[in-house]
C-alpha cells in the first residue's frame, strides 16, 4: 500500500470511525469508502445487551427501590422519635430542661428532630440506587462496542444520533442506556421517520422533556386539576430534532403541537408490576379536538395525532437541511463544505430520510474527504481513539465515565437538549485537561503499550514526523505515550 | 502475617501509588543468620546528569568542561564537600548528612551495559538486568526474589495483586509472587512533559499551541502549584510546582518506608521517579536538577524517619538508565550520555565513600570526546548488594538474575 493509500485509510478511522487499533489498516485494505460502506451491512448488535433490563425494568427497579427507602426512613425516623419520648419523659423544650443543656447545644426539640432526621437518612442510605450500576454496565457495553469495532462508523452514527436525539442521565439515569439501545441503536441505520417515532415516543424523552404531566387545558385531568400544558417537548422536537431554529414555525404551531402531544405518557411504575414505566397514551391528559401545526389540520383523536405530526415533520425539507447539516458537521468540518450539506439533504428528501443512504452519500462524496484533518475529536472520540490504539477492549466504567466527565463530555449527561456541541470553540479550552487524562492513561498502560509499536503498526506509520521525533526524545515511555496521545494526529480528524 | 495486616488504608493507597511498588517477603538465609534486610530500588527515569549531582570539583579539567555551570565548592550555593575530589549537589543537605554518618555511599562513572542512548531500551536494560534491550519480560529484583525463596513465610495471599491495571515497574515483574499498588493519584503532566507538548504543537498545530501555552501561563500566575495536596484530585490540576513534586516525592518513599518497616511487611519493593531528562536549562545550581535533587533528598528523609529500626538494616539503591553528555550544550541542559552516579544509602550500608575509578574529564578521556566514560558496571553494584545484603548466591546472580555477567564481579564491602 502506498503512503497516500493508508494515509486515506487512517483517514477513514479518524472521520468516520473510532480510530485506528491494531490490525484495522490491513483489514480496510485499499478501498476506505467501500470498507465504511460495507461495515453499515453488518448489524448493530449488542450481544452482552441481553442481560441488561429495558428501560422499563430499569426505571420501575429504581423506583421501587425508592419507595422501599422512603419506607424505611419513615419507620426509623417514627422509631427514634418514640425512643426519645421513652428517654425523656420531659417534654421537649421545657425551660428547665433546655437550660441544662451544655452551651452552644441546639434546644432539646431540634436535637431529638436532628436525630431523627439522621436516622430516616441512614435508613435511606442502607438501600442503594440500583439506577448508578445500571448505568454504568450500560456505559460499559456502549464503550466496548466502540472499542471492538472494526471501523466504528456505525457506532458513530450511533453515538451521533444517540446525541441528537439526547435524554439525561441526570434526570433519568435508570433509562440513559437502554433508551439509546431501544429507540437509536436500531434506527440509526433506518429511515428517519422510524427513529423519530421510536424516539419521541420512548419514556426516557417524555420524562426528560417534561412531558408525563403536560396535559390539555380541555382534558378531563386538565379540568380537574386545573393544570395544563407544558411546551418543552414539542418546541424541542421542532427546533432541535427536526425542523431546526427558525425554520418558520412559531409560537401557535408550538402550543398546537404540545396539545398533541398530551396524554404520551409512561405507565406509573407503582401501578403496573408488569409495564410500570413503558408508553402510554393517556386520554385523560389529551386535549381533545383537532390542532392546525404548520399550516396543516390535524383531526385524530389520539396518539395517532402526534404521529401524524412527527411524519410531516420527518418529510419536511428543512428537517433534512437540519440533519444533512448536523450529519457533515459532526463527521467531516466546523463549516462543512456546502455541496456536500446540500448532496446530503437532497439524498434524505429523495429516499424518504434513510439515513444508512445519507450516511452512504457522505463518505462517498469528495468533498467529504478533500479537508485537512482539522477537526478536533470530541473527549468521548478521542478517549476511546486513545484507547483502541492500544489494542484494549475491556473498560472500567467507573474510570471511563469519571474521565468523560472531567473531560466536559459526561455521558448521556448533556446539560441541555441540544446535546453536545460539534464546534472546535466548545472544546478546545479543555485539551490542558485531556493532557491529564492522556499522562494518567499513559502512567496505567505503560507496562502494555510500547509507543513505537503504537505509531508502527497501528498507524501504520501515519503520523506526523514532529510526533515521532518527540516520542522518540520522550525521557520514559509513559511520557511518550502521554505526548502521542495528546499529538494532532490523536486529537484531530 | 496476611494480606489484611498489610492492605494498606484508603489514604496510605493512594499516596503510595506514585510510586510504583511491590514486594516480596524475608529472604530465607538472611532470617537464617538472624538478620532482616530490607532493598528498596528507586528508578530515576529520564537520564540523571550524575556530574551535576557529584561534581568532580577536584578534576582539573571540570570548570572548563562545565564553565559557570559547574558546581563548586565556592559556588552560590556552595556544593557540600564528600571528600578531596567530588562534592554533592547543594541540594541534597540530607544525603551529605548520611554519607558523613557513612550511612550513604556514591558510585560514580557507573553504567549499565547499554550504549545506546534511547531512554526506553536504556531503561529496559538498566530494569531487566539483561545486556540487550527487549529480551524480557522479567526484572532482575523479581529474579533475584524468585531465587531467594522466602523461608516458608510467603504467604500464598500475597501473590494477589492490589487493584487492577497496575503498572509494575519492570525491575520487580516477573513470576516470582509480587503485590502491586493502582496508581490512584498521579502527579499531573510534568512541566517537562508540557514543555515538550508544547514545543511539539509550535511545530505542528499553533492553536492547541496558543491553548496549552495559556493554560500553562495561568497555572503560574495562580501559583497553585507552589502550595497544597500533593496528592489533590482537583481536575484542574496544575503543572506540579516543586513543592508539590516534594511532598510527592517524600509522600510516597515514605508510604513505600513504612511497609517496608512493618514486621510482616514485604522486604523488598521498588518505585521510580521521572523528571530527570534535563535537556533545556537544566540548573544544576538552583533550577530544575537541583529542585529535583532536593526532592529526592527529602525522599531520603522520608525513608530514614518512616523506617525505624528497621532502618539500620535498609538499604536503598537510586539508579538511572544512564547519564547525560559531559558539556553542557546550546539550550543550557545537557543531553544524553552515558557515565553517571547511583546513590547507595541506609544503614546498612558501609558508606562514607565515592567509589569511582576516575576516568577524567579531558577529550580525549570522555566516552566518544562527549560522554563521561563509565568505568564501573552498575550490574557489579547491584550484584554486591544482592549477595551481601540478601544473601542472593553469587552463580545466581552471575546465570539467572543477570545473565552473562559472569566475569562481571560483585562489588564487596559495600554492607556494613
Amino acid at each position: 500500500m502506498s503512503n497516500a493509500a493508508k494515509a486515506e485509510v487512517v483517514l477513514a478511522l479518524h472521520r468516520f470511525g473510532m480510530g485506528p487499533r491494531p490490525g484495522s489498516i490491513a483489514a480496510i485494505g485499499t478501498d476506505p469508502r467501500g470498507a465504511l460502506i460495507a461495515e453499515l451491512d453488518r448489524p448493530l448488535v449488542l450481544s452482552a445487551a441481553a442481560s441488561l433490563p429495558s428501560s422499563a425494568k430499569a426505571y420501575r427497579t429504581v423506583a421501587d427501590a425508592n419507595a422501599r427507602r422512603t419506607a424505611r426512613a419513615k419507620q426509623a425516623q417514627q422509631q427514634a422519635k418514640k425512643q426519645q419520648m421513652a428517654a425523656a419523659p420531659v417534654a421537649a423544650g421545657d425551660q428547665g430542661q433546655a437550660q441544662a443543656q451544655p452551651e452552644g447545644q441546639p434546644q432539646g426539640y431540634s436535637q431529638e428532630k436532628d436525630t431523627a432526621e439522621m436516622a430516616a437518612k441512614q435508613a435511606a442510605d442502607a438501600i442503594p440506587d440500583p439506577g448508578r450500576p445500571i448505568y454504568l454496565q450500560e456505559a460499559k457495553l456502549r464503550t466496548e462496542a466502540a472499542l471492538a469495532a472494526d471501523i466504528g462508523f456505525a457506532e458513530r452514527l450511533v453515538w451521533f444520533w444517540s446525541n441528537h436525539f439526547c435524554v439525561s442521565a441526570n434526570r433519568i439515569q435508570s433509562m440513559s442506556g437502554a433508551y439509546e439501545r431501544e429507540a437509536v441503536r436500531v434506527n440509526a441505520l433506518g429511515r428517519f421517520v422510524d427513529l423519530l417515532l421510536a424516539v419521541e415516543g420512548h419514556p426516557a424523552m417524555l420524562f426528560y422533556l417534561d412531558n408525563l404531566e403536560s396535559m390539555g387545558a380541555n382534558s378531563t385531568a386538565g379540568i380537574n386539576r386545573s393544570r395544563g400544558l407544558n411546551e418543552n417537548f414539542a418546541r424541542e422536537i421542532m427546533e432541535l430534532h427536526t425542523l431546526g431554529v427558525r425554520t418558520g414555525y412559531t409560537q401557535d404551531d408550538v402550543i398546537s403541537f404540545a396539545n398533541v402531544l398530551t396524554g404520551w405518557t409512561l405507565v406509573p411504575p407503582g401501578a403496573d408490576p408488569q409495564h410500570g414505566g413503558e408508553f402510554t397514551f393517556n386520554p385523560r391528559l389529551h386535549e381533545p379536538g383537532g390542532q392546525t401545526v404548520l399550516g396543516k389540520r390535524y383531526e385524530q383523536e389520539d396518539a395517532e395525532q402526534g404521529r401524524a405530526v412527527l411524519r410531516d415533520l420527518a418529510a419536511n425539507p428543512a428537517t433534512a437541511t437540519h440533519v444533512a447539516t448536523k450529519l457533515a458537521r459532526h463527521f467531516v468540518a466546523d463549516e462543512p463544505p456546502p455541496a456536500l450539506v446540500e448532496q446530503m439533504a437532497k439524498t434524505f428528501r429523495d429516499t424518504e430520510g434513510d439515513l444508512k443512504q445519507v450516511a452512504i452519500i457522505m463518505v462517498s462524496s469528495d468533498d467529504a474527504w478533500r479537508g485537512p484533518p482539522a477537526k478536533l475529536k470530541r473527549p468521548g472520540e478521542w478517549v476511546v481513539g486513545m484507547v483502541r490504539a492500544t489494542g484494549i477492549t475491556v473498560v472500567d466504567p467507573v474510570r471511563f465515565t469519571g474521565g468523560q466527565e472531567l473531560l466536559g463530555e459526561a455521558l448521556w449527561r448533556p446539560s441541555a437538549p441540544k446535546g453536545y456541541p460539534d464546534e472546535e470553540a466548545s472544546w478546545i479550552d479543555g485539551v490542558g485537561r485531556r493532557l491529564d487524562v492522556a499522562n494518567y492513561f499513559a502512567e496505567r498502560i505503560t507496562g502494555m503499550a510500547d509507543p513505537q509499536v503504537i505509531i508502527e503498526d497501528v498507524f501504520a506509520s501515519q503520523i506526523a514526523p514532529e510526533v515521532k521525533q518527540a516520542v522518540g526524545r520522550a525521557e520514559s515511555r509513559q511520557q511518550a505515550l502521554a505526548l502521542l496521545f495528546m499529538s494532532a494526529d490523536f486529537q484531530r480528524r | 502475617m496476611g494480606l489484611v495486616n498489610h492492605l494498606p488504608t484508603r489514604r496510605e493507597l493512594l499516596v503510595g501509588s506514585g510510586a510504583l511498588f511491590a514486594w516480596s517477603q524475608m529472604p530465607r538465609i538472611a532470617r537464617a543468620e538472624g538478620r532482616d534486610p530490607r532493598l528498596l530500588v528507586i528508578v530515576l527515569r529520564g537520564a540523571l546528569d550524575g556530574l551535576g549531582a557529584v561534581a568532580p570539583v577536584g578534576d582539573p579539567d571540570w570548570v572548563s568542561l562545565r564553565g559557570d555551570r559547574a558546581l563548586l565548592l565556592d559556588g552560590k550555593p556552595p556544593a557540600l564537600p564528600l571528600d578531596a575530589f567530588f562534592a554533592l549537589n547543594p541540594a541534597m543537605p540530607n544525603l551529605h548528612r548520611l554519607y558523613k554518618s557513612g550511612k550513604a555511599a556514591i558510585v560514580h562513572a557507573a553504567a549499565t551495559p547499554y550504549r545506546e542512548r534511547s531512554h526506553f531500551d536504556g531503561q529496559d536494560v538498566l530494569e531487566s538486568g539483561l545486556v540487550k534491550p527487549g529480551m524480557t519480560s522479567s526484572g532482575w529484583l523479581n529474579r533475584a526474589l524468585l531465587a531467594m525463596e522466602s523461608g516458608g513465610r510467603v504467604d500464598p495471599r500475597g501473590s494477589r495483586a492490589l487493584g487492577i491495571g497496575s503498572v509494575t515497574p519492570l525491575v520487580v515483574r516477573g513470576s516470582a509472587p509480587v503485590m502491586t499498588w493502582v496508581p490512584q493519584k498521579l502527579l499531573p503532566a510534568s512541566e517537562d512533559t508540557q514543555n515538550r507538548l508544547l514545543d511539539l504543537y509550535q511545530h505542528t498545530d499553533p492553536k492547541l499551541a496558543t491553548v496549552l501555552q495559556a493554560r500553562m501561563k495561568l497555572a503560574s500566575l495562580g501559583g497553585a502549584a507552589g502550595k497544597g495536596d500533593a496528592m489533590s484530585d482537583d481536575p484542574t490540576l496544575a503543572p506540579p510546582g516543586i513543592a508539590r513534586v516534594r511532598a510527592y516525592f517524600a509522600e510516597a518513599a515514605g508510604t513505600a518506608a513504612r511497609y517496608l518497616a512493618k514486621p510482616d511487611g514485604p522486604r523488598v519493593g521498588a518505585m521510580g521517579f521521572v523528571g530527570w531528562d534535563t535537556h533545556i536549562a537544566e540548573g544544576a545550581a538552583s533550577g530544575q536538577l537541583y529542585n529535583l535533587l532536593g526532592a529526592l533528598d527529602g525522599a531520603f528523609a522520608a525513608i530514614e524517619t518512616n523506617m525505624g529500626e528497621a532502618w539500620k538494616e535498609t538499604v536503598v539503591a537510586v539508579v538511572t538508565e544512564f547519564g547525560r553528555t559531559a558539556r553542557i550544550n546550546g539550550t543550557q541542559g545537557t543531553d544524553h550520555g552515558t557515565g553517571t552516579v547511583a546513590f547507595l544509602i541506609g544503614g546498612g550500608l558501609a558508606g562514607g565513600r565515592v567509589i569511582a575509578d576516575w576516568p577524567g574529564l579531558k577529550p580525549a578521556q570522555l566516552l566518544e570526546d562527549r560522554d563521561l566514560k563509565p568505568t564501573t558496571d552498575l550490574r557489579a553494584v547491584l550484584k554486591g548488594l544482592l549477595r551481601d545484603h540478601l544473601r542472593v548466591e553469587e552463580n545466581v546472580l552471575a546465570e539467572t538474575v543477570f545473565p552473562g555477567s559472569a566475569d562481571v564481579k560483585p562489588m564487596g564491602g559495600l554492607v556494613a
